[in-house]
């Protein structure tokens, strides 16, 4: 077959910085022995320096042959990958995976080494310094959001899901690999967690600039992660490589108009992040001051909830202006449920965590958890209205 | 399993951030082991009361003079450090073929060879004890050394089963982890299926020493000393002070070196599992 090689249609915004390097694969095939089909056929793709490309497809349909042949795992039947201009079929796999971040379901986590040592292992294989290794911990988890101080002694089993999944992420960015490969890394976690850890891969990939390839059942994950996305159908034929959006509005074939599924414009949803929208400043008080100051200002400014925030300026509950009044001074309780989203979250993440807390609206917070703003459901119901009207004309 | 139950196992699994303080988890681990503790320490209480009835019946017994001659402590020292070197020499033995052993079946490349190694080391249990003895001091001749292929040959299928089966029993999502980040494969042998591995090692060395402690008895019919010497005699004189001298020495053996093996798997079991 001589295809051209799927390059992408338009190129990433320019002003993020950039650390990976390009994958390109050529002509690669997989044969599993004793199978009449290849699991993999005569595959070509090119994926962009710094992009986070999406494998999505049905079950089966080689996404994970696909992604483990890339650092050889699998080794491919025939055909070529690079890494930047080096062909990684002639190279020591030891030593090539090294050089390649590799997450997968639950994380994987060593459990009988602490968080430290599993986050150190690679590290420690490249021959680093003891001081550097230690350094380099402490910093990566601080970049998955992890106090080092708590977490580094750790045993894997004394976190919870969403914790090791960060610490797998961590433990692959060890080497500061320019490739980071994920196989359905958030699968196995609740999806308010699932959320988070999104959330939180965008922030941290915002920092390193690295090339992921990233595989996904969830098309939803797909469309809010993705630079790209790839769909595939069996045996890894690329039935449509492109962006989210185009995607969405323009669905190559039949097959991927149904794995897209019903409801394309609220799918738009997943496509809007909270920080494109304009968000509503809200009525704060913090805790310990008296409750009639802030009633008052909640008063002059319309508002009916008052955002209670702690002494550091990170919101802790959302009580109504009647409640409030009731009190004397703000409390410094802490509400669990209270529904909040970052900056980066998508509108589909915000409807979803109020719907969760059966509340209208969330609270955004910003860099280092100070608050954003609020969003509310109509301020969504709005973008959903918009979308429609431009879909229609 | 009762509802509040699954909810704690559940609770076990994913502890909440806000209620594990630093090291909270690792205080708790102590208590969750410490029954284990209770019966490490009642088990070595129980061996020493043994040894104490026994020294005291020895002591107040009125005895003939064979009896007193096989039952003092000069000969009773002997064949206990017979008995424990017989089991020893046999238990390194089986240490050093049946854990390499084990480990290699387990690899890719040597799996299909598990059905034939695990059929014959069956057939090394299955056969009598006594007589895999005599057939082997028929073919080697009498003597310490044959006792202890003899034993080797009994005893070898635990390891052996319990090495492959703690290997298989590591989830190989991790050792794929352990490939997927570079290690080789002999680095994922020694730092992650090893270590998973070694609690059930572990727990199939400590029956296999058991069996080695009760089968050494056997020793005496082929020359090998050994405590089942006092057995032997007590049978064919018709002294029970001795056949039963004998048996509850090889009894309180048999617990001592269970107990150490208890120890060692104790101390010796990864943390964090
Ligand atoms: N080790 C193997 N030996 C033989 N066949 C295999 C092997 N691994 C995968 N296959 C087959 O190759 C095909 C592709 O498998 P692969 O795991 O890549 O699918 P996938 O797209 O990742 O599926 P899923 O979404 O369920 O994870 C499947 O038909 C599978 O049965
Ligand atoms: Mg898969």
């Amino acid at each position: 077959m001589s295809d051209p090689v799927p390059t992408p249609v338009a190129p990433a915004a320019p002003e993020r910085r950039v650390s990976g390097v390009p994958i390109r694969l050529e002509h690669v095939t997989k044969r599993y022995p004793g199978q009449d089909r290849p699991a993999v056929d005569d595959v070509s793709l090119e994926i962009a320096a710094g992009e986070t490309v999406m494998f999505v497809g049905p079950s089966g349909c080689g996404k994970t042959t696909l992604l483990k042949m890339i650092n050889r795992l699998i080794e491919p039947t025939s055909g070529r990958i690079f890494l930047g201009d080096e062909d990684v079929t002639n190279q020591d796999p030891d030593r090539l995976r090294r050089r390649i971040g590799y997450v997968i379901q639950a994380g994987g986590l060593f459990p009988h080494m602490t968080v430290a040592t599993n986050v150190g292992m690679v590290p420690r294989m490249l021959g680093w310094e003891k001081p550097r290794i230690a350094e380099r911990i402490d910093e990566l988890l601080d970049l998955v959001g992890l106090d080092p101080d708590v977490y580094r002694d750790r045993y894997p089993r004394e976190l919870s899901g969403g914790q090791q999944q960060r610490v797998g992420v961590a433990r692959a960015l060890a080497a500061d690999p320019p490739v980071l490969l994920m196989d359905e890394p958030f699968g196995a976690v609740d999806p308010i967690t699932r959320h988070r850890l999104q959330d939180e891969l965008i922030a941290i990939q915002g920092e390193i600039g690295k090339t992921i390839v990233f595989v996904t059942h969830d098309f939803d994950e797909a469309l809010k992660l993705g630079d790209r996305i790839v769909v595939f159908d069996v045996g890894a034929r690329i039935v449509q490589y492109d962006t989210p959006e185009a995607i969405l509005a323009d669905p190559a074939e039949e097959y991927v108009a149904k794995f897209v599924g019903a409801g394309a414009t609220l799918k738009q949803l997943t496509l809007t992040r909270v920080n494109s929208l304009e968000l509503r400043p809200a009525t704060t008080a913090t805790v310990g001051e008296a409750a009639a100051a802030a009633v008052a200002r909640a008063r002059a400014a319309g508002d009916e909830l008052i955002v209670v925030l702690d002494r550091r300026g990170r919101p802790i509950s959302w009580p109504t202006v009647a409640e409030v009044s009731r009190m004397t001074t703000i409390p410094a309780t802490v509400d669990e449920k209270l529904p909040v989203v970052g900056l980066g979250s998508t509108l589909s993440d915000a409807l979803d965590t109020m719907l969760a807390a059966s509340q209208g609206g969330a609270v955004v917070l910003g860099r280092r958890d100070r608050l954003a703003g609020v969003v509310t459901v109509e301020m969504i119901m709005d973008v959903v209205q918009r979308t429609r009207q431009e879909a229609a004309g | 399993m009762s509802a509040t139950q699954i909810r704690r196992d559940a609770a076990e699994e994913v502890p909440d951030e806000a209620a594990l303080g630093p090291g909270a988890s690792r205080a708790g681990r102590p208590s969750r082991r410490s029954g284990e503790w209770r019966a490490l320490v009642i088990q070595p209480v129980l061996v020493v009361l043994g040894v104490l009835a026994f020294v005291l019946w020895r002591a107040t017994a009125t005895l003939s003079e064979t009896e007193a001659r096989q039952l003092g402590a000069a000969a009773l020292w002997d064949s206990t450090l017979r008995h424990l070197s017989l089991t020893a020499v046999a238990a390194a033995i089986v240490l050093l073929i049946a854990i390499p052993l084990g480990v290699a079946l387990t690899r890719p490349a040597l799996r299909r060879f598990t059905p034939v190694v695990i059929g014959l080391a069956n057939v090394g249990q299955a056969a009598p004890a006594i007589g895999l003895f005599v057939l082997l001091a028929m073919w080697l001749g009498f003597g310490f050394w044959t006792t202890v292929v003899a034993l080797v040959v009994y005893s070898a299928l635990p390891v052996l089963r319990n090495t492959m089966v703690g290997i298989q029993g590591v989830d190989p999502r991790l050792v794929e982890a352990g490939r997927g980040m570079g290690m080789s494969g002999l680095a994922v042998l020694l730092r992650v299926e090893l270590p998973l591995a070694a609690p059930v090692i572990l727990a199939g060395v400590r029956t296999a020493l058991v069996l080695l402690v009760g089968t050494a008895t056997l020793a005496t019919f082929i020359a090998g000393g050994g405590l089942g010497v006092l057995i032997n005699t007590g049978i064919t004189l018709s002294l029970d002070s001795l056949l039963i001298s004998g048996a509850v020495l090889v009894a309180l053996l048999a617990l001592a070196v269970d107990w150490l093996g208890r120890v060692v798997e104790y101390v010796a079991r990864p943390k964090g599992l």
